[in-house]
Protein backbone atom coordinates (compact mmCIF):
# COMPACT_ATOMS: atom_id res chain seq x y z
CA UNK A 1 0.00 0.00 0.00
CA UNK A 2 2.80 2.41 0.86
CA UNK A 3 4.56 1.56 -2.41
CA UNK A 4 1.35 2.13 -4.34
CA UNK A 5 0.91 5.54 -2.67
CA UNK A 6 4.47 6.54 -3.49
CA UNK A 7 3.97 5.69 -7.15
CA UNK A 8 0.70 7.67 -7.31
CA UNK A 9 2.38 10.60 -5.52
CA UNK A 10 5.25 10.36 -8.01
CA UNK A 11 2.93 10.39 -11.02
CA UNK A 12 1.03 13.41 -9.65
CA UNK A 13 4.31 15.21 -8.96
CA UNK A 14 5.52 14.47 -12.46
CA UNK A 15 2.29 15.89 -13.88
CA UNK A 16 2.78 19.12 -11.91
CA UNK A 17 6.18 19.43 -13.61
CA UNK A 18 5.14 18.38 -17.08
CA UNK A 19 1.66 19.86 -17.63
CA UNK A 20 2.59 23.49 -18.28
CA UNK A 21 5.76 22.62 -20.19
CA UNK A 22 4.39 19.96 -22.52
CA UNK A 23 0.60 20.10 -22.59
CA UNK A 24 -0.33 23.79 -22.43
CA UNK A 25 0.18 25.95 -25.48
CA UNK A 26 2.16 29.03 -24.52
CA UNK A 27 0.10 31.18 -26.89
CA UNK A 28 -2.93 30.60 -24.70
CA UNK A 29 -1.31 32.86 -22.11
CA UNK A 30 -1.88 36.54 -22.82
CA UNK A 31 0.74 39.28 -22.46
CA UNK A 32 -0.65 40.32 -19.08
CA UNK A 33 -0.38 36.79 -17.72
CA UNK A 34 3.20 36.56 -18.96
CA UNK A 35 4.04 39.85 -17.26
CA UNK A 36 2.61 38.53 -13.98
CA UNK A 37 4.52 35.25 -14.35
CA UNK A 38 7.76 37.23 -14.21
CA UNK A 39 7.01 37.54 -10.48
CA UNK A 40 6.84 33.77 -9.88
CA UNK A 41 10.15 33.45 -7.98
CA UNK A 42 9.24 36.35 -5.68
CA UNK A 43 5.71 35.00 -5.28
CA UNK A 44 6.67 31.39 -4.48
CA UNK A 45 9.94 31.22 -2.54
CA UNK A 46 8.88 33.35 0.45
CA UNK A 47 6.28 30.61 1.12
CA UNK A 48 9.26 28.32 1.76
CA UNK A 49 11.43 30.94 3.49
CA UNK A 50 8.98 32.40 6.04
CA UNK A 51 7.66 29.13 7.54
CA UNK A 52 11.24 27.76 7.47
CA UNK A 53 12.28 30.57 9.77
CA UNK A 54 9.24 31.47 11.85
CA UNK A 55 7.59 28.10 12.41
CA UNK A 56 9.29 25.28 14.31
CA UNK A 57 9.14 21.51 13.81
CA UNK A 58 5.98 21.28 15.91
CA UNK A 59 4.05 23.73 13.75
CA UNK A 60 4.02 26.60 16.23
CA UNK A 61 5.48 30.11 16.01
CA UNK A 62 9.01 30.60 17.31
CA UNK A 63 9.93 33.15 20.00
CA UNK A 64 11.15 36.51 18.79
CA UNK A 65 14.63 35.77 20.21
CA UNK A 66 14.99 32.52 18.25
CA UNK A 67 18.47 32.06 16.71
CA UNK A 68 16.90 31.37 13.31
CA UNK A 69 15.78 35.00 13.06
CA UNK A 70 19.35 36.15 13.73
CA UNK A 71 20.69 33.64 11.17
CA UNK A 72 18.21 34.82 8.55
CA UNK A 73 19.05 38.50 9.08
CA UNK A 74 22.78 37.74 8.74
CA UNK A 75 22.11 35.70 5.57
CA UNK A 76 20.01 38.49 4.02
CA UNK A 77 22.68 41.13 4.72
CA UNK A 78 25.56 38.95 3.52
CA UNK A 79 23.59 37.85 0.45
CA UNK A 80 22.51 41.35 -0.44
CA UNK A 81 26.01 42.80 -0.37
CA UNK A 82 28.11 39.81 -1.47
CA UNK A 83 25.77 38.50 -4.22
CA UNK A 84 27.24 35.12 -3.35
CA UNK A 85 25.04 32.07 -2.74
CA UNK A 86 27.62 30.09 -0.74
CA UNK A 87 28.40 33.06 1.50
CA UNK A 88 24.66 33.56 2.10
CA UNK A 89 24.00 29.96 3.15
CA UNK A 90 27.19 29.51 5.20
CA UNK A 91 26.90 32.85 7.01
CA UNK A 92 23.29 32.06 7.92
CA UNK A 93 24.09 28.56 9.20
CA UNK A 94 27.19 29.61 11.15
CA UNK A 95 25.57 32.60 12.82
CA UNK A 96 22.70 30.27 13.81
CA UNK A 97 25.12 27.67 15.20
CA UNK A 98 27.14 30.27 17.05
CA UNK A 99 24.00 31.34 18.93
CA UNK A 100 22.78 27.82 19.76
CA UNK A 101 26.15 26.34 20.72
CA UNK A 102 28.05 29.22 22.29
CA UNK A 103 25.39 31.28 24.01
CA UNK B 1 26.24 32.07 -28.86
CA UNK B 2 27.00 29.28 -26.41
CA UNK B 3 27.59 25.66 -27.38
CA UNK B 4 25.49 22.88 -25.81
CA UNK B 5 28.41 21.87 -23.62
CA UNK B 6 28.96 25.43 -22.39
CA UNK B 7 25.28 25.75 -21.48
CA UNK B 8 25.34 22.42 -19.67
CA UNK B 9 28.37 23.56 -17.67
CA UNK B 10 26.79 26.93 -16.93
CA UNK B 11 23.69 25.17 -15.65
CA UNK B 12 25.79 22.90 -13.46
CA UNK B 13 27.80 25.81 -12.05
CA UNK B 14 24.71 27.92 -11.42
CA UNK B 15 23.27 25.42 -8.93
CA UNK B 16 26.57 24.17 -7.49
CA UNK B 17 26.59 26.76 -4.66
CA UNK B 18 23.13 25.56 -3.58
CA UNK B 19 24.66 22.20 -2.67
CA UNK B 20 25.56 23.73 0.69
CA UNK B 21 21.83 23.54 1.36
CA UNK B 22 20.63 20.68 -0.86
CA UNK B 23 23.09 18.12 0.50
CA UNK B 24 22.45 18.73 4.22
CA UNK B 25 18.70 18.76 3.54
CA UNK B 26 18.93 15.52 1.51
CA UNK B 27 20.83 13.86 4.36
CA UNK B 28 18.19 14.99 6.86
CA UNK B 29 15.48 13.76 4.50
CA UNK B 30 16.98 10.26 4.26
CA UNK B 31 17.70 10.11 7.99
CA UNK B 32 14.14 11.11 8.95
CA UNK B 33 12.71 8.34 6.76
CA UNK B 34 14.80 5.73 8.55
CA UNK B 35 14.07 7.22 11.96
CA UNK B 36 10.34 7.01 11.27
CA UNK B 37 10.81 3.27 10.71
CA UNK B 38 10.46 2.97 6.94
CA UNK B 39 12.58 0.54 4.94
CA UNK B 40 15.75 1.98 3.35
CA UNK B 41 14.69 0.85 -0.14
CA UNK B 42 11.35 2.60 0.18
CA UNK B 43 12.85 5.83 1.52
CA UNK B 44 15.39 5.90 -1.28
CA UNK B 45 12.89 4.99 -4.02
CA UNK B 46 11.00 8.18 -3.17
CA UNK B 47 14.01 10.24 -4.24
CA UNK B 48 13.68 8.78 -7.72
CA UNK B 49 9.90 8.44 -7.99
CA UNK B 50 8.84 11.71 -6.34
CA UNK B 51 12.13 13.68 -6.35
CA UNK B 52 10.85 16.55 -4.23
CA UNK B 53 12.54 17.24 -0.88
CA UNK B 54 9.91 18.71 1.41
CA UNK B 55 7.11 16.58 -0.03
CA UNK B 56 9.05 13.36 0.65
CA UNK B 57 9.43 14.23 4.34
CA UNK B 58 5.80 15.29 4.69
CA UNK B 59 4.61 12.08 3.01
CA UNK B 60 6.51 9.84 5.44
CA UNK B 61 5.63 11.93 8.48
CA UNK B 62 1.93 11.80 7.63
CA UNK B 63 1.93 8.03 7.07
CA UNK B 64 3.90 7.31 10.23
CA UNK B 65 1.56 9.63 12.14
CA UNK B 66 -1.36 7.43 11.13
CA UNK B 67 -2.79 9.58 8.34
CA UNK B 68 -4.47 7.78 5.44
CA UNK B 69 -2.64 7.18 2.17
CA UNK B 70 -5.13 9.50 0.47
CA UNK B 71 -4.17 12.39 2.73
CA UNK B 72 -0.45 11.71 2.25
CA UNK B 73 -0.74 11.54 -1.54
CA UNK B 74 -2.95 14.66 -1.69
CA UNK B 75 -0.45 16.58 0.43
CA UNK B 76 2.40 15.63 -1.92
CA UNK B 77 0.33 16.81 -4.88
CA UNK B 78 -0.55 20.11 -3.20
CA UNK B 79 3.03 20.81 -2.05
CA UNK B 80 4.38 20.08 -5.53
CA UNK B 81 1.66 22.00 -7.37
CA UNK B 82 4.03 25.01 -7.31
CA UNK B 83 5.83 23.30 -10.21
CA UNK B 84 2.86 24.30 -12.37
CA UNK B 85 3.98 27.89 -11.94
CA UNK B 86 7.58 27.03 -12.78
CA UNK B 87 6.40 25.17 -15.88
CA UNK B 88 4.30 28.13 -17.00
CA UNK B 89 7.37 30.38 -16.76
CA UNK B 90 9.73 27.90 -18.42
CA UNK B 91 7.37 26.97 -21.26
CA UNK B 92 8.32 30.19 -23.08
CA UNK B 93 11.92 29.00 -23.36
CA UNK B 94 11.17 25.34 -24.02
CA UNK B 95 8.39 25.68 -26.59
CA UNK B 96 10.60 24.78 -29.54
CA UNK B 97 11.52 21.38 -28.08
CA UNK B 98 9.91 18.22 -29.38
CA UNK B 99 7.11 16.73 -27.29
CA UNK B 100 9.30 13.83 -26.15
CA UNK B 101 12.09 16.17 -25.04
CA UNK B 102 9.55 18.27 -23.15
CA UNK B 103 8.31 15.14 -21.37
CA UNK B 104 11.84 14.15 -20.42
CA UNK B 105 13.18 17.51 -19.29
CA UNK B 106 10.07 18.14 -17.15
CA UNK B 107 11.23 15.47 -14.70
CA UNK B 108 14.22 17.68 -13.83
CA UNK B 109 12.27 20.86 -12.99
CA UNK B 110 12.98 21.61 -9.32
CA UNK B 111 13.05 24.80 -7.24
CA UNK B 112 16.70 25.81 -7.38
CA UNK B 113 17.20 24.62 -10.96
CA UNK B 114 14.15 26.55 -12.09
CA UNK B 115 15.31 29.66 -10.24
CA UNK B 116 18.85 29.67 -11.61
CA UNK B 117 18.01 28.59 -15.17
CA UNK B 118 15.19 31.14 -15.31
CA UNK B 119 17.62 33.90 -14.33
CA UNK B 120 19.90 32.80 -17.16
CA UNK B 121 17.03 32.50 -19.66
CA UNK B 122 15.83 36.04 -18.96
CA UNK B 123 19.25 37.41 -19.94
CA UNK B 124 19.83 35.06 -22.92
CA UNK B 125 16.42 34.72 -24.55
CA UNK B 126 17.73 34.08 -28.05
CA UNK B 127 20.12 31.21 -27.44
CA UNK B 128 19.10 28.17 -29.52
CA UNK B 129 19.99 25.43 -27.00
CA UNK B 130 18.68 27.03 -23.80
CA UNK B 131 17.30 23.75 -22.50
CA UNK B 132 20.85 22.48 -21.98
CA UNK B 133 21.16 24.97 -19.13
CA UNK B 134 18.13 23.43 -17.45
CA UNK B 135 19.54 19.99 -18.12
CA UNK B 136 22.77 21.04 -16.39
CA UNK B 137 21.07 22.61 -13.36
CA UNK B 138 18.34 19.99 -12.95
CA UNK B 139 20.69 17.07 -13.65
CA UNK B 140 23.20 18.29 -11.06
CA UNK B 141 20.48 18.70 -8.46
CA UNK B 142 19.12 15.25 -9.27
CA UNK B 143 22.46 13.50 -8.83
CA UNK B 144 23.26 15.34 -5.61
CA UNK B 145 19.79 14.70 -4.21
CA UNK B 146 20.20 10.96 -4.85
CA UNK B 147 23.63 10.87 -3.19
CA UNK B 148 22.52 13.03 -0.27
CA UNK B 149 19.38 11.05 0.58
CA UNK B 150 21.35 7.81 0.25
CA UNK B 151 23.95 9.15 2.69
CA UNK B 152 21.16 10.14 5.08
CA UNK B 153 19.68 6.65 4.87
CA UNK B 154 23.07 5.10 5.67
CA UNK B 155 23.97 7.57 8.41
CA UNK B 156 20.46 7.46 9.87
CA UNK B 157 20.45 8.46 13.52
CA UNK B 158 24.09 9.59 13.33
CA UNK B 159 22.87 12.87 11.86
CA UNK B 160 22.80 15.17 14.90
CA UNK B 161 19.41 16.82 15.23
CA UNK B 162 20.84 19.74 17.22
CA UNK B 163 22.56 21.04 14.08
CA UNK B 164 19.17 22.13 12.73
CA UNK B 165 20.28 21.35 9.18
CA UNK B 166 16.76 21.97 7.86
CA UNK B 167 17.49 25.66 8.41
CA UNK B 168 19.67 25.47 5.27
CA UNK B 169 16.45 25.31 3.21
CA UNK B 170 15.15 28.85 3.85
CA UNK B 171 18.75 30.10 3.47
CA UNK B 172 19.17 28.71 -0.04
CA UNK B 173 15.96 30.46 -1.11
CA UNK B 174 17.00 33.70 0.58
CA UNK B 175 20.10 33.55 -1.63
CA UNK B 176 17.88 33.20 -4.70
CA UNK B 177 15.56 36.16 -4.07
CA UNK B 178 17.77 38.50 -2.04
CA UNK B 179 18.85 40.65 -5.00
CA UNK B 180 15.21 41.34 -5.86
CA UNK B 181 14.92 43.20 -2.55
CA UNK B 182 16.27 46.15 -4.55
CA UNK B 183 12.97 46.37 -6.43
CA UNK B 184 9.96 47.71 -4.53
CA UNK B 185 7.40 45.77 -6.61
CA UNK B 186 9.18 42.49 -5.84
CA UNK B 187 9.46 43.36 -2.15
CA UNK B 188 5.69 43.91 -2.01
CA UNK B 189 5.06 40.54 -3.71
CA UNK B 190 7.53 38.74 -1.43
CA UNK B 191 6.08 40.16 1.78
CA UNK B 192 2.56 39.33 0.62
CA UNK B 193 3.59 35.75 -0.05
CA UNK B 194 5.57 35.38 3.18
CA UNK B 195 2.86 36.78 5.45
CA UNK B 196 0.16 34.74 3.66
CA UNK B 197 2.22 31.58 4.18
CA UNK B 198 2.30 32.21 7.95
CA UNK B 199 -1.40 33.13 8.01
CA UNK B 200 -2.46 30.00 6.09
CA UNK B 201 0.16 27.67 7.57
CA UNK B 202 -2.49 25.49 9.23
CA UNK B 203 -4.65 25.18 6.11
CA UNK B 204 -5.25 21.52 5.16
CA UNK B 205 -2.79 19.51 3.03
CA UNK B 206 0.00 22.11 3.45
CA UNK B 207 -1.92 24.19 0.94
CA UNK B 208 -0.30 27.40 2.23
CA UNK B 209 2.49 26.58 -0.20
CA UNK B 210 0.24 27.22 -3.21
CA UNK B 211 -2.37 29.56 -1.66
CA UNK B 212 0.21 32.20 -0.76
CA UNK B 213 1.85 32.31 -4.23
CA UNK B 214 -1.58 32.72 -5.82
CA UNK B 215 -2.40 35.63 -3.49
CA UNK B 216 1.04 37.11 -4.18
CA UNK B 217 0.56 36.82 -7.95
CA UNK B 218 -2.78 38.65 -7.66
CA UNK B 219 -0.97 41.40 -5.82
CA UNK B 220 1.69 41.36 -8.56
CA UNK B 221 -1.05 41.88 -11.17
CA UNK B 222 -2.36 44.83 -9.14
CA UNK B 223 1.13 46.29 -8.84
CA UNK B 224 1.63 45.96 -12.61
CA UNK B 225 -1.62 47.80 -13.23
CA UNK B 226 -0.64 50.62 -10.86
CA UNK B 227 2.77 50.95 -12.49
CA UNK B 228 1.20 51.77 -15.86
Amino acid sequence: MTWFSIIIAGIITYFTRMTMVALVDRDLLGERVKAVLAYVPSAVFPAIIFPGIFINDYGTFIEMNDPKIFGAIVAILVGYFSRNVIATIISGLFSYWIIIFLL
Amino acid sequence: MFTKKQLLTKGLLSVAPHMFSVIPFGIVCGAIGIELGFSPVLVYAMSIIIFGGASQIVFLQLLSGGASALIAVTSVGVINSRHLLYGAVLSEYLEKLSFIKKLLISYLVVDQGFAESNKFFQKNKNEPYLHYHLLGSGGTLWICWQLATLSGIILGSFVPEELGLKFAVPLTFIAIVVQDLKKLDHVIVMITCGLSSLLFFDAPFKSYIIISPIIALFVAALVLRLKK
